[in-house]
Formats: structure tokens, sequence, C-alpha cells
């Protein structure tokens, strides 16, 4: 079995990502339909709960990405409530 | 739902029971009217079909009048009218530990206007509440006992009949919060005297969201105050609610769309039976258990006797964030489960599984094994 931080031990690795979070749900329902429509890198996921104990939702993509992503959310006017980088099961 | 399995049936069952839609759409496209305001035959025959669901609902839990099945838009404004209906300052209230929050943030706010909150202790291992605990915590004074009859993240079940028995003998309210319980177990009011009834019918029941019912004993109506107010089509020369139920109740428009979907998903849980839905369901959590006892990384929180259980299972997976794994489990695998904490901080500290939460499995009874060994294969696949 894997260690929970950052070891690779089976099949399955894990991958850096960068997690935008938001205010709240309508924030991250309105990211999800605008940034998919304009084709940005991600998906919406549950918040990991390494971050928050919340159960919110954020987006998680590829560290190289962000940039785009937080273009995307200005472009939306949609302000996130935070973005950090982290690694995820992939 | 194609090319996915739905493991989420305690958030709401899916698919609903067959004809539910149809059913919903003939309302719409064939009825349409409104009951208890226009004085044509067409409403009064819609309202005819109302009474006959209230008849159901009345029938299914072992409540004698049929006027006193409310129907609400969820099982939340249920508990709700109840608790704020009910308590005022200087009361108390006993509720389990392992309240969804539908129960905990109201009665956080009673507390707050100076109504007393107590909890009664549940058993770590199991999730089932400590009765002896539960009777001293009924102390002189108790108004109303609330409890949760089936975890919406364990799946443990209470002993309803025992609570019904030690409140009826203290003469304290019994409400049944059965969000999850019913329509997946046999309740019956009056044997179990149950004071209050709060179900959704969107869960167990497999009709539409949007529909609800609070089942009330003739005693617990008469010392409600109704909470919201507003027309009912009744007593419309008073400024006041009317004295009779259930118009005292129900204000405003019923969603009759989903009172005639929820009319048809009962006629099918009736005719199917609702042991004949429990013993389905019960096989497929006893499968899914038995093939998560074989990775011991996913550990099952608070799985007691089957007896003592419905078909909802909570994992909390060792050494893997519960959520990225929630998340693989559908990207990768089309798994539909629910992370986090479930709307019941409460039960998750209970049992020891805040604040990082489980990943939870809820089989409903249109599940298939394959769907089960499917789910279990993507689970070995993440974490093994």
């Amino acid at each position: 079995m894997r260690a929970k931080e950052d070891g690779v031990t089976g099949m399955r690795k894990k991958e850096l990502r960068a997690i935008i979070t938001f205010h709240i749900t309508a924030d991250a329902m309105a990211a999800d339909l605008g940034l998919r429509k304009k084709g940005v890198p991600g998906r919406l996921i549950p918040v990991p709960r390494s971050i928050s104990a919340s159960c919110g939702l954020s987006w998680s993509a590829p560290p190289d990405a962000r940039g785009e992503v937080l273009q995307a959310l200005k472009e939306l006017d949609i302000e996130p409530e935070g973005v950090c980088e982290l690694s995820v099961l992939v | 739902m194609k090319n996915g399995i739905y493991l989420d049936n305690s958030s709401t069952s899916y698919p609903k029971a067959p004809g539910t839609g149809e059913a919903m759409k003939y309302f719409i496209e064939e009825i349409g009217c409104n009951i208890g305001r226009g004085s044509y035959q067409k409403a009064y025959e819609a309202g005819g079909f109302v009474l006959g669901t209230r008849r159901k609902l009345a029938s299914l839990f072992g409540l004698r009048r049929e006027k006193n099945v409310i129907f609400t838009p969820s099982v939340t404004y249920s508990l709700n009218y109840v608790l704020r209906g009910l308590l005022r300052p200087g009361d108390s209230v006993v509720i389990s530990a392992l309240e969804h929050n539908a129960v905990a943030r109201p009665c956080e706010a009673l507390k707050r206007e100076g109504v007393a909150v107590r909890e009664a202790p549940v058993d770590p291992a199991t999730g089932r509440l400590d009765l002896s605990a539960l009777e001293r915590a009924l102390v002189p004074g108790t108004r109303l006992c609330v409890i949760n009859h089936a975890s919406n993240v364990f799946g443990v079940l209470q002993d309803a009949a025992k609570i019904g028995e030690i409140c009826s003998a203290k003469g304290i309210f019994f409400v049944l919060d059965a969000a999850q319980s019913a329509g997946a177990v046999p309740i019956d009011m009056e044997r179990m005297k149950i004071s209050g009834l709060c179900v959704t019918g969107h869960k167990g029941l497999l009709g539409p969201q949007g529909t609800g019912a609070l089942l009330l004993t003739d005693e617990l109506a008469e010392e409600l105050v109704p909470t919201v107010l507003g027309g009912t089509g009744s007593r419309s020369d008073l400024l006041v609610m009317p004295e009779f139920l259930p118009d005292r109740f129900e204000p405003g428009t019923l969603n009759l769309p989903g009172i005639y979907g929820l009319d048809r998903a009962l006629d099918f849980l009736i005719g199917t039976g609702i042991e004949a839905v429990r013993e389905k369901e019960m096989s497929l959590a006893r499968l899914f258990l038995k093939e998560i006892g074989e990775i011991p990384c996913a550990r099952p929180v608070g799985v007691g006797p089957e007896d003592e259980r419905i078909a909802v299972v909570s994992l909390d997976f060792d050494g893997f964030d519960n959520a990225e794994t929630s998340a693989l489990l559908e990207g990768e695998y089309g798994v539909m489960t629910r992370c986090g904490l479930h709307c019941a901080p409460l039960a998750h500290r209970a049992m020891g599984t805040f604040p990082g939460g489980t990943v939870r499995f809820s089989f409903g009874y249109f599940n298939t094994e394959e769907d089960v060994t499917r789910a279990v294969g993507a689970i070995r696949d993440i974490v093994m």
C-alpha cells in the first residue's frame, strides 16, 4: 500500500496538481460550466480532505495550466477562494 | 445514467420507481390544475387523487388518519416543522449523536434561543444508541426526543420500537427521522409508538425530489404551532391558519407533479414489498462487505449485525485521502459515491471519522451484483 503523502508503491501514482477552491458551491458550479466550455484543462473534484473538511468542490488542473485557469476564471468573473499545489492520486 | 455505477442512493435513489416520470408528465400535461382552490370537477378529482396518496402513506406507516399526513417539500422541512413548531425557550429536547444537520442545525439555533439540547451517545464500534444513557438523558421537562432511525453515513439502524416504549412511558413525544429508513425497512407508527414520522419521497420511497411528508399523531398535532403560514384554500375568511389537518400545516400550493410521481412510486413499493426491497439491498451490501474484507486498507466504519443496518456502507481508506479516492472512483471507473462528512458532522465525530470523513457506498433496489463487483474492482485497482 502506498504512503499517504507522496510515495508510489503500487500501480497508481500521485501527481502534482493545481487545486483551485471556491468560496461557495455556486461558484464551483459556474466555474465547471465556464471552464469546460472554454476548454480549459482540468476537472471538478471534491476538495481534498487535506485542504479542508468543508466538503466543497475544487478545480484540479495540471500545474502548468494554473495561469490559464485563473485567467479564465477572471473572464468568468469568478473569484477563487484559494490556489495551491498538491500531490493527488491520478 | 448509462456507463456509470450509481452508488449514491442515500443522497437520492436512482433510478426512480417505474412509471414515476410518466405520472409526473401526465399531471403536467393532462391535469395541470391546482387543488383546494378552483371550483370545477377537474380540481376535485385531483384533490381526490392527493387524498389517495395520503392514504397510501398513512397505511404504509401505520397511521390511522390520512388527514394527519402533511405534505412537505422534504424531510428537512418536516423535521423543522416539528422542532420549531413545538419547542420553546426553557424546553428540553434529546437527540442522538448520529443526527444529520437537518436536526443538528435547527437544534443549535434553538439552543441559542434557550432550548436545552441533550445528545444521547452511541457505541463507537457499531453506532447503536446506548438505550440506558438515552433513558437517563430524558430528564423531567424533556418535551421531545428526535432520533435518526438509520444513519445516512454508516447505515446503522436504531431500535425505534424500544425508543418508542421509553419515550411513551415518560410521556415524551418521539419523532423519528426516517430519511434513510422509509421504504428501506418496515415502520409502524402505532406499534413503535412514534408521535411524528419525518420522511422524504425521493430516497427509499423511490419518488421524485421535492416531496416529503410529516405524519403526526393527534396528540403531537395538537401541540404543534405552524411555522409557515399562508393560503390553504380553506377558511379564507380568517387571518389565522385553519385548526384542522392537513391544512393547518400545508400553506401554499402543493408540489402536485411530485405527489403524482410519488403516488406511482408508492404503488411500486407496496406491490414489491418493503421486506423484498430490504432483502435485495442487504444482499448487495453483504456482498460488498465480503469483498471489501479482502482489501486491508479499506476499513468499514460502524458495521454491526445485519438486522441492525441498512444497505449503506462507509469506508475509511487508511493511507489515502478519502476525497481523492472518491474522485478517482468516478473519474476513472464511473463509480458514483459521496465523500466527506455527508452533512452529518456529529455522526462523524461520534464514530471517530471527523474531519477526514469517509467514502459512502449506498446501494439501492435497482443496483446489481455486477455493480458491486465492479465497484470493488475499482477500489482494489486504486488502493492495492
